[in-house]
């Protein structure tokens, strides 16, 4: 985490600098095809959609087969979304069903 | 370890060694096995620690893998906080002996959107398992999880199902906790892990700080109840089971000499036993120390080992008082068979004395244990306790076979017999050394108090430290009381003028008589000659008058035939006439 990024790690009323070419990379880390797991993803593409279109990918890695991979980015919790750009890292757990909170935690939404 | 090792066939839950000191004797074995085991207690009192030692040991000493899962300390963090008590993680962890794994839990970089479990927790314990094997699993504080996720139903139901799963996957698996205000975790974790709880505590009294062990529960195994103190040193940690061990230990016949020959004298002339415990009283300045210097001299003369624990002096200063009166211990401590622990008393408290006095007996393995004075112990009202330190000594060095010599300082006040923390009772051989005041002199006097097994002498000698070392000399016991010092040599110069004189006399006697008895004889002998004289003069005389008499009678009978008388009857009447 850069000192650069001090600003915008902080949950203030300003919108975050959100340029038009910001690339948005998201990872769902799951284990298996669960239904939470399921329902994560379903609800993580519906507010992709609505909000960032066209320019976020998502990455979804299953623990279950690549469990070397939880500890790197320190996952604890499943499901979890990770937003790894732009920075800083954000991590969202649960199954993303409460919107309005997904939104604070990727900071797409002030908090009120 | 044998002792547990056996106790683990008699009870059939399966137990895993710790190796840390003294822990596997307390609980006949370690931690179950398979099991999850929750150490608590408060901030700094060595849980991680203790989850550490157990992975490390576990690695080297058992060749059970362990994994260490860390929710506070990072990797590097870690390693170099155990690097200083001599593990060395990063050559087990590349060894794949051990695996670290730290989950970074941040509760501002944290959202909750709903429905989650901690699968993730479990498939990189899993992951961490695996890779290396392991048989034993740490989780150091798993209560830090409470502080980054907000929603406890969720957590305290995955918590639950954590430990089953740990108990599942069979691993043995330390949990720590931090201590509660009411319960024995914040988070009561208790509640989960009910196998076996030990609680760590640092407690301080008067100043003194006392790390303590227990074991709180224990299902399906019996274990020591009671606090026990533990160590944190440069080896790790060291529990000491501090219970009496049982008054079981072997006795030995064999008799090892005090150093000083006059004192051997009146100990049957043999000294003491060996594995007794002696103890040296006395007021200030009496001799105590050198009478503890004089025995741990001759130990090393006969090669033993000696372990000296003084708190009062430092070995230097010690060393150069002894020298004064011609005990020389420096080379003894060069040999490597004398050792010297210096520590003030009020270092430690007193538990942790017994502990570091348990360390260094089982580190040095001595024959011999001097602890000089022991009364220092006693600051405050500390009397049971400084009588439970002591029997806790002095069972552990019988056990061990060691001699024991503690000196102690009495007070001129109390009665003598009366002082030293209550523990004459533990003693075997209680010398006393007393000041005897008389004439102006301050004197030493030594006796033996009591001497269990032996029948030992009842007299008071006087105690006089030379240049060479401490002399015992018998003491002026007469009409006019105790004598000791000049007023001593003064009676006894008297005593010799006295019994001089007494031998003139007799030879004065002896030469009178004989002169007598020549003079009486010189007597007797000129009587004799005397009587001898008149003797044969009388006979002359005797022998002239018979003569006489014979002629007149003739001359009558002459006459008378001459006249034709009778003859017989003239005869008659003349002698008759005689």
């Amino acid at each position: 985490m850069n000192q650069m990024d001090v600003n915008s790690n902080k949950r203030t009323k300003e919108k975050p600098e959100r340029g038009a070419n910001d690339q948005w990379v998201l990872r769902l880390y799951v284990a298996g095809q669960t239904p939470k797991a399921l329902t994560a993803f379903a609800n993580l593409k519906k507010i992709c959609e609505e909000q960032l279109e066209g320019k976020y990918s998502i990455e979804v890695i299953d623990l279950l087969k690549n469990p070397q991979l939880g500890a790197a980015d320190q996952i604890f919790a499943l499901p979890t979304l990770v937003r790894k750009l732009p920075v800083p890292v954000r991590k969202i757990i649960g199954d993303l069903s409460n919107t309005e909170r997904v939104l604070i935690g990727l900071d797409l939404l002030p908090v009120s | 370890m044998k002792k547990a090792e056996n106790k683990i066939s008699n009870i059939n839950l399966p137990k895993s060694p710790t190796g840390i000191m003294g822990f596997d004797e307390i609980t006949l074995g370690g931690l179950p096995t398979g099991r999850p085991t929750l150490v608590c207690g408060g901030a700094g009192c060595g849980k991680t620690l203790f989850g550490i030692e157990f992975l490390v040991r576990g690695a080297i000493q058992f060749n059970e893998p362990g994994v260490f899962m860390s929710f506070e300390e990072t990797d590097k963090e870690l390693i170099n906080n155990v690097a200083s008590l001599g593990f060395d993680l990063n050559n087990l962890i590349k060894n794949k002996k051990i695996a670290l794994d730290h989950v970074y839990i941040e509760r501002s970089e944290i959202e909750e959107t709903g429905e989650y479990d901690l699968d993730a927790l479990f498939i990189r314990l899993g992951y961490a398992i695996d890779s290396i094997g392991a048989k034993r699993v740490v989780l150091d504080t798993i209560e830090s999880l409470f502080a980054g996720l907000p929603n406890q139903l969720i957590l305290r139901a995955e918590l639950r199902r954590l430990f089953r799963w740990l108990k599942n996957k069979g691993v043995t698996a330390i949990i720590t906790g931090e201590r509660g205000d009411e319960t024995l975790t914040r988070q009561g974790l208790e509640e989960y892990v009910s196998d076996c709880v030990i609680m760590l505590d640092h407690r301080v009294t008067e100043q003194t700080s006392t790390r303590r062990l227990r074991v709180v529960k224990y299902r399906g195994s019996t274990h020591g109840t009671n606090e026990y103190p533990f160590l944190i040193d440069e080896t790790g940690i060291s529990v000491l089971p501090v219970t009496s061990l049982g008054l079981e230990h072997i006795v030995s016949n064999e008799r090892i000499s005090s150093g000083i020959k006059a004192l051997d004298e009146m100990l049957e002339g043999k000294g003491y036993f060996r594995g007794s415990t002696v103890l040296v009283s006395g007021t200030a300045g009496i001799g105590k120390t050198s009478t503890a210097a004089h025995f741990a001299e001759a130990a090393c003369k006969r090669g033993e080992r000696v372990l000296y624990f003084c708190f009062e002096e430092s070995p230097n200063q010690l060393m150069r008082n002894m020298l004064s009166i011609g005990i020389k211990l420096e080379p003894w401590v060069k040999k490597g068979l004398l050792r010297f622990q210096a520590t003030r008393p009020t270092l430690y408290g007193l538990e942790m004395h017994l502990a570091v006095t348990h360390k260094f007996v089982n580190e040095f393995k001595p024959d011999i244990v001097i602890l000089d004075p022991i009364n220092t112990f006693v600051t405050g009202d500390k009397e049971f306790e400084v009588k439970t330190l002591l029997m806790r000594i002095v069972d552990f060095l019988k056990v061990n076979q060691i001699t024991a010599l503690f000196t102690s300082l009495t007070s001129a006040e109390c009665s003598i017999e009366g002082s030293d923390a209550g523990i004459s009772s533990l003693i075997d051989t209680w010398l006393l050394l007393r000041d005897i005041e008389l004439n102006g002199e301050r004197n030493r006097g030594m006796y033996v108090l009591k001497s269990r097994g032996m029948a030992n002498s009842n007299q008071i000698r006087e105690f006089v430290l030379t240049n060479h070392g401490v002399e015992l000399r018998d003491v002026y016991i007469g009409g006019k009381g105790v004598l000791t010092g000049s007023a001593r040599i003064a009676q006894e110069a008297f005593e010799n003028a006295e019994v001089l004189r007494r031998k003139q006399n007799v030879e004065r006697k002896v030469r009178e008589i004989d002169r007598k008895r020549r003079e009486l004889e010189t007597q007797i002998s000129a009587l004799r000659a005397g009587f001898e004289s008149e003797e044969t003069e009388a006979v002359m005389m005797i022998e002239t008058e018979q003569e006489t008499i014979k002629r007149l009678e003739q001359d009558k009978m002459e006459m008378a035939v001459s006249r034709k008388a009778k003859i017989g009857k003239i005869a008659t009447k003349n002698l008759k006439n005689n």
